[in-house]
């Protein structure tokens, strides 16, 4: 970031690693105004990271979680997630709500394919984890979403609070302004 | 109607059935042979009047197969419960699907699931499962899953 010390009032507003919500820059104080200075990636991180829109997935119990966290109470529109679209053709983030089976697996891979990127991935609840209480001693459940599709979060619980999911959609927006998710870090800069 | 009256009822109308205590309602043991006969009459009588089947499944205990029916009334608001053995090697059925039409798509569910072959039922096949998966009863005790079911 290269420096222009105008005037010694220099703020800076970066935020540590993680993001504190601010905006990534650095404020040059300047008679009529302000310049502010910054990295393209940190505005593009920031924008992205703060405009998410899930995809509708909710397949089994934890659906109802999501559900819950769409709604009134524990909204999760005041983080960006303002409308949850039905087609992946319009998503960026896919919430694994539940239970993949194997019948549901290549419905799962073709979504995910159908999204554009840069497109990222939370697994909720334990059986998109890990096949959570089905994992042993079932003949249909796939072991974890995650044999499917690459996933970038996990969300523990069966099923999460509305509290620990949005805790979760939180973790990926600061892993989205830092850079390294599987979207990022897949094509690194020359 | 109460327990003991339903109880001589059916006894009336087929002297071989044996009860069972202990249940919350009536439990009928049932030859799978002498079931068909005895359903008609559970539909068709007036006084009994058993119109709505609300269960069928099937049990497998390790000696045997057991195939259980609920049966209750929107009239009189009495339930009793149907239970019938059947061999293991060979489980075969009447099926009542032409009586209580909710029963076509249990009994597929109890063939993809047991096996138990149900005679002149309209149209038996696979429910849920995929293809490929006739002849593997996935809820028998003795399925084997080396892949996907693992062993403690």
């Amino acid at each position: 970031m290269s420096e222009k010390t105008n005037i010694s009032k220099d703020s800076s507003l970066i935020p540590p690693a993680g993001g504190g919500g601010v905006f990534p820059g650095k404020i040059h104080e300047t008679p009529g105004g302000g310049i502010v200075l910054s990295k393209l990636d940190d505005i593009i991180n920031w924008a992205r990271s703060n405009s998410l829109w899930p995809l509708t997935f909710a397949t089994s119990c934890c659906g109802i979680e999501m559900m819950a966290t769409a709604g009134a109470k524990y909204d999760f529109s005041r983080f960006g997630f303002e409308v949850a679209r039905a087609t992946p053709r319009q998503a960026d983030v896919i919430i694994i709500a539940g239970t993949i089976v194997n019948k549901m697996a290549p419905v799962l891979k073709r979504l995910y394919d159908q999204m554009a990127d840069p497109k990222y991935v939370i697994a909720m609840g334990a059986c998109a984890i890990s096949g959570g209480p089905f994992f042993y001693n079932t003949y249909s459940v796939v072991k974890g979403a995650d044999h499917i599709i690459p996933v970038d979060v996990y969300v523990a619980g069966c099923p999460p609070r509305p509290e620990a999911l949005l805790h979760a959609l939180i973790t990926l927006q600061q892993k989205i302004k830092s850079g390294l998710t599987r979207e990022q870090i897949k094509t690194p800069n020359p | 109607m109460i327990a003991d009256e339903l109880k001589i009822k059916i006894s009336a109308l087929l002297p071989s059935v044996t009860f069972e205590e202990g249940g919350e309602w009536l439990n009928i043991n049932v030859e799978p042979t002498d079931w068909l006969p005895l359903a008609q009459q559970l539909r068709n009588d007036i006084s009994l009047y058993f119109d709505y089947l609300f269960c069928l499944t099937c049990i497998d205990w390790k000696t045997h197969l057991t195939m259980v029916y609920h049966l209750s009334s929107t009239k009189f608001r009495h339930n009793i419960v149907i239970k019938s053995k059947l061999d293991r090697n060979n489980p075969e059925i009447e099926t009542v699907s032409h009586i209580w039409r909710t029963a076509d798509f249990h009994e597929r569910e109890v063939y993809e699931m047991f096996g138990v072959n149900f005679l002149n039922h309209p149209d038996l096949r696979l429910l849920i499962l995929p293809d490929g998966w006739e002849g593997k009863n996935p809820m028998r005790k003795d399925f084997e899953d080396p892949i996907n079911m693992i062993r403690l």
